[in-house]
């Protein structure tokens, strides 16, 4: 079984996870960038940076994960402490 | 013939020929340069060499010859898209095949049985109805069935398991089929390698010169090659190459993941597949059941094997057929596959002036393996983009004409 850690509800079946795709810069969404915003998804043989839902309790958080290993490095609220630029990996 | 072919496996101490001769030393240059030894890519060699008298190329593999998705897909032929443009390409596509083991003197065993789709919803069939209805209006064979014709063609499927999921009719293409997919690639490549083709496995494209917007030079694990032009058709890698030469493609990788029974005697004459449960059932020539679905649900670049996905497939082939229950299962893997935005692939030039693209095939190219070959042979023999490939440039995405094939494409391939 793959577990995946819900920042609220802990280690948890990663089938009761969905997938929600990559997160954006929030400067991302102009006219300009619409384009590769829109199609252009990352798709980096290394790490990258995504939203997730844990369904049952419909919680949205941020994890980290290596799309070659499929290993999650670790996931957490958006605004929470470890929220924060500096901690990027 | 037979007589030959029987002096041939009676004479004393013959050797079997070879189809695919042994990898030769990398020469300093050549006239085409095929990034990827799957069946696109041997395809396009073959129509190069024997229809456009262009046979100084060399193919490069990284791995082995049809080692990648050509080797990993579930061999399903058909043209029952959504949008005019993929319909009349992937009907050139299916006619290829149709006279392909004539053409390459090869025994491709391509088995046109027809494909039915089912329906366990409304909304199914009302796709299922435009699908039909744009078939028709181009010269494929596509139908909307009943309940009870889905019973005639397919017996043994499961009609009713209670619910949202019962059958409620489906969509009948008879120009569907399946062939075998090592033998594509080896019927292109053997009938490319006697016109003088250079087949290079083991060979891995490490990086690109490029200078006045265009390739000059292709490094590989093996050395540098001078190239007049350049085809990408890397399947799974397609969006890495890309990226080595400076192109981003709309592409994100998905795994596939497939399996296949213990063999059964033959009891399943069709390709059967629904579009609700996002599984397809089809039976080999070697008796085996081959069951397929929908890609995993998230981004991955890895061919490992996951224990939900092969849990989702199982569910949908037991509701198909229950009495599979028993079965044991031979053999499972899993595939990288190239996904674009639209599930249409991207054909034809780059914004490098000889690097010509055959990419996003994601999880339905092997249908496209002899008119993708074809196609992009005759753009690079003659430097223009042909107007069948037209819609599917890369530059469709600014231009928003996207070829949405989401819903044709999603568990049927």
């Amino acid at each position: 079984m793959k577990i995946m850690t819900c920042p609220v509800n802990g280690p948890r079946n990663i089938s009761e996870f969905q997938w929600l795709g990559p997160v954006h810069a929030e400067d991302e969404a102009r006219d300009e960038t619409l384009v590769e915003r829109l199609f252009l998804a990352p798709n980096p043989m290394g790490v990258l940076r995504e939203w997730w839902r844990h369904t049952p309790s419909n919680t949205v958080f941020i994890a980290e994960r290596n799309l070659i290993s499929d290993e999650i490095l670790r996931t957490w609220l958006k605004g929470s402490d470890a929220d924060k630029p500096t901690s990027a990996a | 013939m037979p007589i030959e072919l029987l002096k041939y496996g009676l004479r004393r101490g013959h050797r079997p020929y070879r189809d695919i001769p042994s990898t030769p030393e990398l020469r300093r240059s050549y006239d085409v340069v095929i990034i990827g030894g799957g069946g696109h890519g041997l395809a396009a060699a073959y129509y190069l060499s024997h229809y456009h008298g262009i046979s100084n190329i060399a193919v490069l593999e990284k791995g082995y010859l049809a080692g990648g998705n050509t080797a990993r897909n579930t061999t399903t032929v058909r043209s029952n898209y959504l949008t005019l443009p993929s319909i009349e390409f992937y009907r050139e596509g299916v006619s290829l095949f149709e006279t392909m083991s004539q053409e390459l003197g090869f025994n491709v065993m391509f088995s046109q049985r027809g494909q039915l789709t089912l329906a366990h919803s409304d909304a199914a069939m009302r796709s299922f109805r435009l699908r039909a209805e744009m078939g028709k209006h181009a010269g494929i064979r596509a139908e909307v069935v009943d309940a009870q014709t889905v019973q005639e063609l397919c017996p043994h499927v499961n009609m009713d398991f209670g619910g949202q999921h019962e059958v409620l009719g489906g969509l009948w293409h008879a120009d569907g089929g399946t062939a075998r997919h090592d033998a594509v690639a080896w019927g292109y490549a053997k009938r490319a390698a006697e016109r003088g083709v250079e087949i290079h496995q083991r060979t891995e494209v490490t990086g690109f010169g490029i200078a006045g917007g265009r390739v000059t030079e292709i490094r590989t694990n093996r050395g540098t090659v001078l190239a007049g032009q350049v085809l990408q058709a890397a399947g799974g890698m397609n969006g890495r190459i890309a990226e080595m030469a400076g192109i981003r493609l709309p592409i994100r990788c998905f795994p596939l993941q497939a399996m296949v029974t213990q063999p059964l005697k033959p009891f399943l004459d069709i390709l059967l597949s629904s579009s609700n449960l996002h599984t397809y059932l089809v039976q080999s020539s070697r008796g085996e059941i081959v069951i397929g679905g929908g890609t995993d649900p998230y981004q991955l670049a890895s061919t490992r094997s996951s224990l939900p996905q092969k849990e989702a497939l199982a569910t949908g082939a037991l509701q198909l057929m229950p009495f599979l229950h028993n079965v044991k299962l031979l053999r499972q893997w899993a595939g990288i596959t190239d996904i674009t935005p639209d599930f249409s692939p991207i054909m034809g030039a780059s914004p490098l002036q000889n690097y010509w693209l055959d990419a996003g095939w994601g999880t339905w190219g092997f249908k496209a393996t002899a008119v993708a070959g074809k196609r992009m042979a005759e753009t690079i023999a003659t430097g223009r983009v042909p107007d069948i490939l037209m819609p599917f440039a890369l530059e469709r995405f600014a231009r928003f004409e996207l070829l949405n094939e989401m819903g044709a494409t999603a568990a049927g391939h």
